[in-house]
């Protein structure tokens, strides 16, 4: 029987000829992420050695990195005596893929990876972050596991006892409607399989629409697998792979895309048409809470923000600063916008779209994880309505119990900046 | 025998578990006085000392959803308490065994707050109601860890065998 893409590379990764779903392996790690909670990371890996003759060393340290994402700057002195803990830590430890708080290499963990060439079609990804699966968008197995098993990780180089996921194939096809993405697709995936629907699997993507799909879309689509409840999602490696990690990563070393066989073995099959979908919503308070936009078009809404490890790519901000060239931020409406690297700041800087939206009124953030799960600015008020390219709308995710999360695509978010309403980007259609 | 000290429903995050701007308190040690930090009349009973250790959490379905913050786990680890829920996510799950957090997988549990449940290897017995409902089986593979009393101790044995 044929192996999908996570079998196969959970077979190489354990040094087995072959492994089906089910089986319990031990693959070996190609990259281990972790952002601000390294500091727990390193306090469960200290407890690791207590008591053995043996000095606390990450098995390697060239396949270890850690971006600060999360509270950036940091907002208070608790974190800032974190990153400092943590900071020291890299130092002695010998790891070089350390993204600090800076202007020019910083960033959002899960934009830093891919735009530095960290990880490649058929690799192991591991990341004490549930988005993680972000990284299946370059064909490689990508995973979130908690700080404890972090600490494992970087003892012994392998994650232990994985059992090997099954895997649901999703082939989309057609062609995306304007102001239509794949933040639509995957939100209207999930509505399909429900919150839970793909607990304990894979989400492997096929079909022509995904093959014409950027690079930066194929991360919105992994990125949010995880709100079905995948352990990963994955793109398999193909040109637009290779021409991403080439042109836009730098990579120069070679590259080997990793395939399903053709008689691999698949759990279940989503067939999706996007050449009818419309503008997808996810209500309060579940992200599998998904709407068409005309059953919510005409919602207040107190706050708009564009960015994120999901949406806050330079095409995300290329459609936002198109729609809201010459406009202006409703009057009752706050406008947050955080590009999900330094890099992508810049880029935005040369292009205009900075300029756009600061004259729109919007309020350009340096990178950061914040806003998304209010921990570091842009918290919401008792009863307060916010719409968002994020991934999670769960109750009190945006820093208060009392208010509501939408979710949407930068389309849609940058339309309703305008209009201060939910407001479908498409107009009387 | 333990008691249902909370009943909760579906897809309870790790949001409202452990609320994301608390995050920045890491140690296992101190996250307690958060849990469920917005649900002031759980974190209340559980905060004045009124619930005891070995107490039963009944939840709905994909408990523990979203984020990987360990600290959702550790902070139930502090109460010694017990979740009981119709089904788990992927990395609360596997946070859980590695914590030493009692989970169990109850697809069709039926309990109100204050039920004394039985829970065996195979089944819950709600000696209230008298009603039996069967266990999922934790996944075989993380047995040893299990077996380990956790994950730090299993790979202390690993990697001292290793060398």
């Amino acid at each position: 029987m044929g192996m999908t893409v996570a079998e196969k590379i959970l077979a190489r990764a354990a040094g087995l000829p072959a492994v089906k779903a089910g089986d319990v392996v031990e693959p070996a790690v190609d990259l281990a992420m972790s952002h601000e909670n390294a500091a727990l990371v390193i306090n469960q890996f200290l407890e690791i050695y207590q008591g053995t003759p043996l000095s606390p060393t990450i098995w390697n340290p060239d396949r270890v990195a850690v971006i600060f994402d999360h509270r950036v700057p940091a907002e208070s002195s608790k974190t800032a005596s974190n990153q400092k803990k943590v900071r020291e830590f890299v130092a002695n430890q010998f790891v070089r893929k350390f993204h600090d708080i800076r202007g020019d290499v910083g960033g959002i963990c899960h934009q830093i990876l891919p735009e530095n060439g960290y990880v490649r079609p058929g690799a192991v990804v591991v990341g004490t972050d549930s988005h993680t699966t972000s990284h299946g968008a370059l064909g490689a197995f990508a995973f979130g596991i908690g700080a404890t098993e972090m600490a494992s990780v970087w003892a012994l180089g392998s994650v232990l006892n994985v059992e090997v996921p099954a895997t649901i194939r999703v082939n989309v096809k057609g062609k995306f409607k304007k102001h239509v993405s794949a933040k639509d697709l995957i939100l209207h995936l999930i509505g399909r399989l429900t919150a839970q629907g793909a607990n304990f699997k894979v989400l492997e993507f096929h079909g022509d629409t995904i093959r014409r799909l950027s690079t930066s879309g194929r991360l919105v689509l992994c990125n949010m697998s995880v709100e079905a409840g995948a352990t990963a999602g994955i793109v398999p490696g193909d040109t637009e792979t290779e021409r991403y990690l080439r042109e836009e990563a730098g990579v120069t070393d070679p590259i080997t895309p990793v395939l399903p066989d053709d008689d691999a073995e698949y759990d279940s099959v989503v067939d999706i048409n996007v050449s009818k979908l419309g503008p997808q919503i996810a209500c309060p308070h579940t992200v599998d809470n998904v709407k068409p936009i005309d059953q919510v078009a005409g919602r207040s809404i107190n706050q708009v923000v564009i960015g994120s490890c999901t949406n806050g790519r330079l095409d995300d901000l290329a459609v936002a600063a198109k729609i809201m060239k010459g406009q202006k931020v409703a009057a009752n409406t706050r406008m947050l916008i955080f590009p999900a690297s330094a890099r992508i700041f810049q880029q935005a800087l040369a292009k205009g779209y900075v300029k756009t939206f600061m004259e729109a009124g919007a309020v350009v953030m340096n990178s950061g994880c914040g806003p998304c799960l209010g921990i570091h600015e842009g918290a919401l008020g008792d009863g307060e309505v916010a719409l968002s390219t994020t991934n999670r709308n769960f109750k009190g995710r945006m820093g208060n119990p009392k208010s509501e999360v939408y979710l949407c695509s930068p389309a849609v978010a940058a339309a309703s900046a305008v209009a201060g309403t939910i407001t479908d980007p498409r107009g009387e259609h | 025998m333990a008691t249902v000290v909370y009943e909760i429903g579906d897809d309870i995050s790790t949001d409202v578990i452990y609320p994301g701007r608390y995050m920045a308190t890491v140690l296992p040690t101190e996250t307690p006085q958060f849990a469920f930090a917005d649900d002031p009349v759980l974190n209340g009973k559980l905060t004045a000392g009124q619930v005891p250790p070995g107490g039963v959490i009944v939840a709905g379905s994909n408990f523990g959803c979203g984020s990987s913050r360990e600290q959702a786990v550790s902070t139930l680890k502090g109460y010694d308490l017990v979740i009981v829920a119709k089904s788990v996510a992927r990395i609360f799950l596997q946070n859980a065994i590695n914590l030493g957090l009692g989970v169990v997988m109850c697809p069709t549990i039926e309990a109100n707050e204050g039920d004394e449940l039985e829970i065996g290897a195979t089944e819950v017995i709600n000696r209230t109601s008298a009603a039996r409902f069967p266990i999922v089986p934790l996944p075989k593979s993380r047995q040893a860890i299990i077996d380990a009393g956790g994950l730090i101790a299993y790979t202390r044995q690993r990697l001292v065998a290793g060398r």
